[in-house]
Formats: C-alpha cells, sequence, structure tokens
C-alpha cells in the first residue's frame, strides 16, 4: 500500500464537519468525561476536584436511603408517562385514522401539547389541580391537596408529563398508520374479522416498528424531565417526586455537592443506555417489520 | 357436553331461487343499510374525537377562560368555567409585573439564533457525510449518532461549570453556543442528501461549482421540506428550554420567557388569573408556529424516515 508517495490529505471535508464537531466537543464530549472525573472525587463549592475517592459517591448513592427512593419514584414515573403519552398518542391517532369531517381540526389538537413548554404546562396544572379554586376538584366534587399529598403528587407530574409527550407520539403513530397497506383490512372485512380484532392482528403488529422507536424516544424522554417538576413539587412532598434529575439539580445547585450531583448523572447515563440496549436486543426478536 | 350442544346448531335457512326483482330490492336494503352504517360509523368516529380532543385540549382552553377571568371571579365555590365578565386587564398587568417583553425578546433571540445555527452547521455537516470521501467518514459518522444517546442532564452539570469559568454566564452566547448543532439535524439531512445522486454532484463540480456553492444553490433549495420541519422543530424545542436558561441566567436582562413566567408565579397567591395570563401570552407564539408549520413539520419528519 505504501509506496513512498504520500497522498496529500484533503483537509476540506474536515472543514464542514469543523462547526459542529467543536460544539460536540466543548459542550457534549468533553463535559461527558468530566462528569464521570467529578463523580470520582469530593468537589468543593466552586465545583473543583479536591480529594480523589474513588467509587466513594457512589457507593454512598447506593445505600443512601434517598437516592434508592430517588431510584423507585423515577421508575415508577418514567412507567406511568410512557404508557400514558403512547396509549393516549396511539388512541388519537387510531381515531384520525381515516377520513372524515374536522379531521384536520383534530390533529392539529392532538398533536398540539408537543408545542408547550413544561414550564407553562405545570403551572397551568398547578391551578388546575389548586385544592379550593382548581376545575379538577370542583368538577370531581372532592377536596384533594392533589400536589401536597405524597399518595398523589408523583401521578399528577407523571399525567402532565405524559399529556405533554403525547402530542410527538400521535404523529409518530399517525405516519405509522399510513404506512400498512390498505387492502389487508379490507381482505379481514371480506373474511369476517370485527374491527377489535383487526385493531390487535393487524393495526398493532403492522405499528411494530414504530411503535418500538416511539418507545424509545418516550422512555429516554421521560428520564429527562425536569421542568414541571422543578414548578410543581420541587421534588417533595417528602421526596415523593424526586426524580434523578431533579435530584441531581438539588445537589448540585442546592448543595453544592458537585461530585455526588455528577455520580448520579453517570448512574442516570448508565440506566438510559441499558435500557435502550436492552430493547434493541429485544427488537431483533419482536418486531416484524414487512 | 358444551361440544355436543354446538353441534346440534345447524343452519336453518335453505337456499331457494329468487326472482329478479327480489334480487334488486335485496340490494336497494343492502346498501341503504350500509350506507346507514357507514354514517353511523362517522358520527360514532366524530363523536370520540370531540371527547378525546376535549380533554387534550382542556388544560388550554381552562387557561385561557382563567386568563380572561377577573380575578374575584376565580375564588368562589361554584363551577366556573367560563368568566362572565371577561377582562384583558390580567393581561396587561401580567406586562408591566414582570418585564415580559423582554423575555418574549430573549427568547426570539435565543431560539432564531439556535434555529439558524443548527440549519447551518447540521447542513454543512451532512454535506460531508453525503457527498464527500474523507478518512474516518464512518467512525466520525457513528460519534455524531452516539451524542444521541447521552442524556442532556449528563452533562449539564460540567457544562455549568465549563461556562462559569469561561465567564459566559448571564449572556446570550451561553443560551445558543452549546446548542448550536444536533445530531438529529445531521441525521435528518443526511437521510435527504442521500437520496440525491452523486452525479449530481459531480457534474455541478466539473461546471465548476464549489463545495459552498453547491449547498448553498443546489442542497438548499432542493431540500426546503427537511429545513423546514427542522426549523419549527427546533425554534419550538428551543422557546419551551427550561433547565439551562434556569441555570445559566440571573438577571431579568437575559431571562428567557420560561424561567420569566415562573417568577409570576411567586408574587402571590392572589395572582392566579394573572399568572395564567402570562402564560397563555408566552404559549402563543410556539403554537402559532406549530399551527403554521406543522404541515412542513410532519412532511420533512416523517417522510421516508418512518418506514421500517
Amino acid at each position: 500500500m505504501n509506496t513512498g508517495k504520500k497522498k496529500k490529505i484533503n483537509l476540506a471535508p474536515y472543514g464542514y464537519l469543523l462547526p459542529c464537531m467543536a460544539v460536540f466537543a466543548v459542550f457534549l464530549f468533553y463535559p461527558f468525561f468530566k462528569t464521570i472525573y467529578l463523580s470520582l472525587y469530593k468537589t468543593n463549592k466552586m465545583g473543583e476536584a479536591k480529594l480523589f475517592v474513588g467509587l466513594g459517591n457512589y457507593t454512598e448513592l447506593l445505600s443512601s436511603a434517598s437516592f434508592r427512593n430517588s431510584l423507585k419514584v423515577t421508575l415508577i414515573f418514567v412507567v406511568i408517562v410512557v404508557l400514558g403519552s403512547m396509549l393516549l398518542g396511539l388512541i388519537a391517532a387510531v381515531l384520525c385514522n381515516k377520513a372524515f369531517p374536522g379531521i384536520r381540526f383534530f390533529s392539529t389538537a392532538y398533536a398540539l401539547p408537543m408545542a408547550i413548554a413544561s414550564s407553562s404546562a405545570a403551572m397551568i396544572f398547578q391551578i388546575m389541580l389548586h385544592p379550593s379554586v382548581g376545575i379538577v376538584n370542583k368538577l370531581l366534587g372532592l377536596d384533594i391537596n392533589w400536589l401536597n399529598d405524597p399518595k398523589t403528587a408523583l401521578y399528577c407530574v407523571a399525567i402532565l408529563t405524559a399529556w405533554l409527550n403525547s402530542g410527538i407520539n400521535f404523529l409518530y403513530f399517525s405516519a405509522g398508520l399510513g404506512n400498512i397497506d390498505e387492502t389487508i383490512y379490507e381482505r379481514a372485512s371480506v373474511d369476517g374479522a370485527s374491527g377489535v380484532q383487526q385493531f390487535f392482528t393487524l393495526t398493532l403488529p403492522g405499528l411494530s416498528p414504530i411503535m418500538f422507536y416511539t418507545l424509545v424516544v418516550n422512555i429516554i424522554q421521560a428520564f429527562q424531565s425536569f421542568g414541571q417538576i422543578k414548578i410543581l413539587t420541587e421534588g417533595g412532598p417528602n421526596e415523593s417526586t424526586n426524580v434523578i434529575v431533579y435530584s441531581i439539580y438539588r445537589d448540585a445547585f442546592f448543595n453544592y455537592r458537585f461530585g455526588s450531583a455528577a455520580a448520579q448523572s453517570v448512574i442516570l447515563f448508565f440506566i438510559v443506555m441499558l435500557i435502550t440496549l436492552v430493547m434493541f436486543r429485544i427488537e431483533k426478536k419482536g418486531v416484524k417489520y414487512s | 357436553m358444551i361440544q355436543s350442544e354446538n353441534l346440534v346448531l345447524e343452519h336453518p335457512e335453505q337456499k331457494n331461487s329468487i326472482s329478479k326483482e327480489q334480487l334488486l330490492e335485496l340490494k336497494r336494503q343492502m346498501n341503504s343499510k350500509a350506507l346507514a352504517k357507514r354514517r353511523a360509523r362517522t358520527g360514532l368516529r366524530v363523536t370520540a374525537n370531540f371527547v378525546l380532543a376535549f380533554v387534550v385540549l382542556l388544560p388550554l382552553l381552562y387557561a385561557v377562560s382563567i386568563a380572561f377571568m377577573p380575578s374575584g371571579e376565580l375564588f368562589t365555590m361554584d363551577l366556573n368555567l367560563v368568566p362572565k365578565n371577561p377582562t384583558f386587564s390580567n393581561f396587561k398587568d401580567a406586562m408591566t409585573n414582570v418585564p415580559l417583553l423582554r423575555f418574549i425578546l430573549n427568547s426570539f433571540i435565543m431560539a432564531g439564533c439556535i434555529t439558524l445555527g443548527q440549519i447551518v452547521t447540521c447542513s454543512l455537516a451532512a454535506f460531508a457525510f453525503s457527498f464527500l470521501d474523507f478518512k474516518g467518514k464512518g467512525v466520525l459518522f457513528m460519534i455524531v449518532m452516539a451524542t444521541m444517546m447521552v442524556p442532556g442532564e449528563a452533562t449539564i452539570i460540567s457544562n455549568y461549570l465549563t461556562v462559569g469559568n469561561l465567564g459566559m454566564l448571564d449572556t446570550y452566547s451561553v443560551l445558543i453556543v452549546p446548542y448550536l448543532t444536533s445530531a438529529m439535524g445531521i441525521f435528518l439531512f443526511r437521510q435527504f442528501y442521500m437520496t440525491f445522486p452523486i452525479s449530481l454532484y459531480e457534474s455541478a463540480k466539473l461546471d465548476g461549482c464549489g463545495n459552498l456553492r453547491f449547498i448553498v444553490r443546489i442542497l438548499i433549495p432542493l431540500t426546503k421540506s427537511a429545513i423546514g420541519a427542522m426549523a419549527v422543530y427546533t425554534f419550538i424545542n428551543a422557546w419551551n428550554m427550561y433547565m439551562w436558561p434556569l441555570l445559566v441566567t440571573g438577571s431579568d436582562q437575559m431571562r428567557t420567557v420560561q424561567i420569566g413566567i415562573s417568577m409570576l408565579n411567586s408574587i402571590d397567591s392572589q395572582s392566579i388569573t394573572l399568572m395564567i395570563a402570562g402564560v397563555v401570552i408566552v404559549i402563543i407564539p410556539s403554537i402559532s408556529i406549530f399551527i403554521v408549520g406543522q404541515k412542513q413539520l410532519i412532511r420533512g419528519m416523517f417522510s421516508g424516515a418512518v418506514k421500517g
């Protein structure tokens, strides 16, 4: 191969990659490794690494009841959010699957939550769930302090998040339904399959590739929810909504324990990566591509 | 036992010969039946949609209703869904209580620059990945794709410390620069560029068209739908960003709307109507852009990209 005549390397292609690679390098790769580095140290208030503790931060976290609670809360939160937002998106997409008068209005309505910020949505839900003036208590004739009760607060923020995330799921599922061949339904109808049977035997399997993608995206997104929890509950009451991301925020920016917060970030990263990898494993077995 | 019972059931009808008139009559009956059935189905579908859309839109409708409500009306035990004496004063008060216009301007500057910047950096990178040959192309592309796996929260602490050390806190650049590129954008543009034959690039090159001119004159006009989709998506996400602006801005001069309206939250509990009016004001830009760009977004994001 190497004949001594050196081919001049053309640098131009790298020039086109430079802007994006520079941003990635400074704000993604560097901080990512720095986070891992910080997680092995005790830090001072300025976030400088001071004392090497090895895996000390990790063992401390795993033995702390508060962090274990965070893991549990995050898990429940993610499950409710993912199931809720996918179900809502799926039902809406199935309802808008065939043309009917007003379909454009309804499609816009179902996708709309994706345009709304978590903070704005949180402030609206705060009033809806207000114990005395909120519409939820008035409609249900109840007197529950939804956001101050450890039993209900987590469900409230999870349902709000499911609502927020359902908009883009509606778009994903609509696109997926559009890709299913119409003629298989006609054949099924002739064979006498009922609507419900058709849904489970034709629609759901036909949706499985996009369903899988949507599931992965939703799980990753649900793990990252922050604004609504910061505004509605600040992790409380009684740490019942203290998901990992909020716990990272609190540890770093209130307690100035950057090392511990960094260790939590690394744990979060590994959880998300592990779930993604496992899902891709399962995908190879379960998802049918036509 | 059950099986034997089933066996007893037989079709009671016997096939008889039918005259032509009877046949036509039957056809007419079936047709009108089918039409009625179809109408009933559409009716059911529309009704179901109305119910679901109402549930989905309820928070927004409720917010609009409260925003127009005089604050005295809110504090009753009755079910007050619609304001009896609608008023604009909440909007005026929200504007004067906090510098909402300034926040809106800040958010527009931030989201606008991020959107523009991402389109530029992502087009350049996607161009290199689709049309140029160079050493390490595959590896570099894998690295870019791998960045999608890293959740923003895994880097946010170090990023905060970095910009703090650089003395960038509380500036526009700290809001904008970290978000000037996105792996998703590069991937989306590359998907579109790959559909063009390489001969398009080669013939342009033979005609003496430089790379940059090729991008500006040929690629960008040909990928308007992808750029439109990307612009709508990026702008809305930047407009709605919460955690990063919360950490890196401290003064009213630099705060974005999402952080700014949470300031209305902490004034006092009597000002709920005012706070919701503020929320409605900041929702309007992102919703407008979404409604205007929705078609573009769907076409650009899902054409071909979704097919298994």
